[in-house]
């Protein structure tokens, strides 16, 4: 992974000794509630229902052992022992004080991380594919070009002050596991015919109120031009978005207003002046610096194995045991490396928060990070962890060590492996709760053998329409919604974030938070009884639409 | 006499800034709104003192091209602090016009944005008049280099350092 430098370390330090001095300016009254409210967001310090939330960045979702360790160490010392994984791949601690918030920066700083830019009106962190390096179907490794985006977004003097938040995404494969189209810039990287590498630009995707998927803009932007294109889509979004309302405020509504044709052809002529005046190129990422970035991102030596020989074992090892053979259907998958395997960790057993994990848990997972894999993960946008490069010929001794931590529920992909926002336990935006839908429906379905035979199922919940829960893109998405004072569900069918991303639609009116799960149980109901041979919920629906669902979940006699 | 930050030192700020709708003209060193400036221009360049123009946020720095030459100081306004329309501004006037005089923030603009926006090519800053200037001076250096190109630096990190 990226180690920084003496000027990267350089940068992250004077940001802590600058937002300590911010902090300790606003304890003194010397700065107003008002002016303190952003300085703290873009180190990523919100202040929620119950106390202080603080938003740890994991860029593009790649962390050391060693700084699963601090965070661990962090949450013990600063907080209650548990962190939280989010759908931007990030980590959040729920507890902090905030004039501690300071030392907590510089405890991460010590391992080469920060909070900047987590939150606040500002470029956020950028996103990738989980499986980035590993995937069969990988065109090109994400991960440097999110390092130099990275360092790029990273105080940027001019975009500091946006409409609204900022999110950038790279995809870099063929099938999309960043959820790209919904983000507000989406690249995905091309290669043309002389086999170039280059950049599919695609601007105003989002979820919240208006959820929109991005539009097209450039069919290949020159990887060396990255930069400077980046600046003149910000730009363009930085002088015309919307400040006058903060619903209105998101590039996706002035890329509607203008028309995607129209924003494009803006954005060509700003960067066409930007390079007019580049006459030495300095705006261009050179080889050199993409090679640079690109070698701290090496693939290990993998050893050559026997896989037909390995294969028997494992099947010999999942007859025994039918625990391990769910895990290894659900949770792990192949690399484009032979022998190789990439483990999902499970933080979605029923009973915790989806995301939710220990400080012991923490460790554990830096230490199979350690003794399995290259001492490196990758936390994910569906709230889990993986370990790449583990050979399959230590799966089983993985898994037993696993599980062992509570880490191997063998549910990913499935029903209960749900995105589920903090809703209204925690946050001070929501409008019902989220995490109690989300464990009453893994109590409901606890049969693993029926979950998976339901097989793959995204099921989102958001508690407000904000979708930090992401319902939208859900197979099944779930929307609590105020009546009255009272907490209610709207069901929503039809989401998804693959590359033919599609927005839910609406079934019908709301459930009360007693009758959800019964709703949910007849879906399925109607899915099993309409499926054909190996189709997922998500192609029934598409294929036989909204109807029999809807009669089902509203029958009167029900 | 009002103070300001000045090229990084605090500094006398003699400017009277005349607000929309300009009625009279005092004697001095003037700051005239953008419009009314391009309204009056020959009756402006004629007075006595110095001429400034000022933008407000939402006003595009495009409309000034043929003029840049004989001003010497344009000021920015951020009508509330959190607008960042003009840091845009600044580096239009400095990278794409060639603007050499000073550049103001004036308005809602507050010491932890100093940082930032001199690097967007603000040399001049009007703060709030209960703000010590010479402790708010600090914020100038919070960071010791930064990675992209601006108008302090023309070089992005990469291509000087690494």
């Amino acid at each position: 992974m990226y180690i920084y430098d003496q000027y990267d370390q350089k940068l992250v330090d004077e940001r802590v000794e600058q937002y300590r001095d911010q902090t300790q300016r606003y304890l003194d009254g010397k700065i107003s509630e008002e002016e303190f409210l952003p300085l703290r967001l873009q180190n990523g310090l919100y202040v929620q229902r119950l106390a202080p939330m603080l938003r740890v960045a994991v860029p593009y979702g790649l962390m050391s052992s060693t700084q699963v360790r601090k965070m661990a160490e962090i949450s013990r010392k600063f907080d209650k022992g548990y962190v939280h994984f989010t759908t931007r791949q990030n980590i959040q601690l729920n507890w902090p004080l905030l004039a501690e918030v300071p030392d907590i920066l510089a405890e991460l700083a010590s391992v080469q991380m920060h909070a900047i830019q987590t939150s606040g009106n500002c470029i956020r962190n950028t996103t990738t594919d989980q499986f980035a390096g590993v995937a069969a179907d990988e065109i090109e490794d994400p991960r440097p070009w999110c390092e130099i985006i990275r360092q790029w977004s990273t105080i940027h003097p001019e975009f500091a002050f946006l409409p609204r938040k900022f999110k950038i995404a790279v995809c870099g494969s063929e099938e999309d596991r960043a959820a790209f189209l919904l983000h507000d810039i989406g690249l995905q990287l091309v290669k043309n015919e002389q086999g170039g590498t280059g950049f599919h630009v695609y601007v105003g995707g989002g979820l919240g109120r208006t959820p929109v998927i991005a539009s097209s803009i450039k069919p290949f932007l020159p990887k060396q031009h990255l930069l400077s294109y980046l600046d003149a889509v910000l730009r363009v979004y930085n002088r015309y978005g919307n400040r006058n309302n903060k619903y209105k405020a998101r590039i996706k509504i002035l890329v509607k207003a203008w028309t995607p044709e129209v924003f494009a052809e803006r954005v060509e002529t700003e960067w066409a002046q930007i390079l007019a005046r580049d006459v030495d190129g300095v705006t261009q990422l050179t080889e050199n610096e993409i090679e640079r970035v690109k070698t701290f991102f090496p693939l290990p030596d993998y050893q050559s194995v026997d896989e037909a020989a390995i294969n028997g074992v494992l099947q010999a090892q999942a007859g025994d045991s039918l625990a391990f053979s769910r895990w290894l259907e659900r949770n792990v998958r192949d690399q484009k490396q032979p022998g190789y395997s990439a483990v999902t960790l499970s933080l979605k057993p029923a009973g915790v928060a989806p995301g939710d994990v220990t400080d012991r848990q923490l460790e554990s997972i830096a230490n199979l990070a350690d003794q399995f894999s290259n001492g490196e993960l990758r936390t994910t946008h569906n709230q889990n962890i993986v370990i790449a490069d583990v050979i399959k010929s230590q799966l089983f001794e993985f898994w037993q060590l696993a599980k062992a931590d509570g880490l191997a529920t063998p549910t990913i992909g499935t029903i209960n492996d749900m995105i589920c926002c903090p809703g209204g336990d925690y946050c001070s935006l929501a409008n019902a709760k989220s995490i109690p839908v989300a464990e009453a429906i893994q109590r409901k379905f606890e049969d693993l053998d029926y979950v998976s035979d339901l097989g793959d199922l995204e099921l989102n919940i958001s508690g407000c329409m904000n979708a930090c829960g992401h319902h939208h893109i859900g197979h099944i998405g779930i929307l609590g919604v105020d009546k009255k004072g009272a907490e209610w569900y709207q069901i929503q069918l039809g989401g998804s974030a693959n590359k033919n991303a599609a927005l839910a639609k609406v079934l019908g009116p709301s459930l009360s938070r007693d009758d959800v799960v019964d709703g949910i149980e007849k879906l399925l109901d109607v899915y099993v009884e309409n499926r054909l041979e190996g189709e997922a919920f998500l192609a029934t629906y598409q294929r036989i639409g909204a109807d029999k669902f809807k009669e089902r979940v509203y029958a009167k006699d029900a | 006499m009002q103070k300001m930050l000045s090229h990084g030192a605090v500094a006398e700020d003699n400017w009277t800034v005349l607000q929309q709708p300009v009625e009279t003209i005092p004697t001095g060193d003037i700051l005239v709104p953008m419009t009314y400036w391009l309204e009056h221009r020959a009756e402006l360049s004629a007075q006595a003192g110095q001429v400034g123009v000022w933008l407000d946020s939402d006003e595009e720095v495009e409309a000034l091209v043929n003029d840049l030459g004989e001003l010497r100081l344009i000021a920015l306004n951020f009508p509330k602090f959190v607008d960042g329309r003009s840091f845009s501004s600044a580096r239009l006037l400095r990278d794409r016009y060639d603007f050499q005089g000073d550049i103001r923030a004036i308005g809602n603009v507050i010491q932890d944005q100093l940082y930032m926006l001199q690097r967007c090519g603000f040399t001049q800053f009007s703060l709030a008049p209960e703000v010590d200037l010479q402790e708010a001076a600090k914020s100038l250096s919070d960071f010791s280099d930064g990675y992209q190109t601006a108008a302090d630096q023309a070089q992005p990190l990469f291509k000087r350092l690494r």
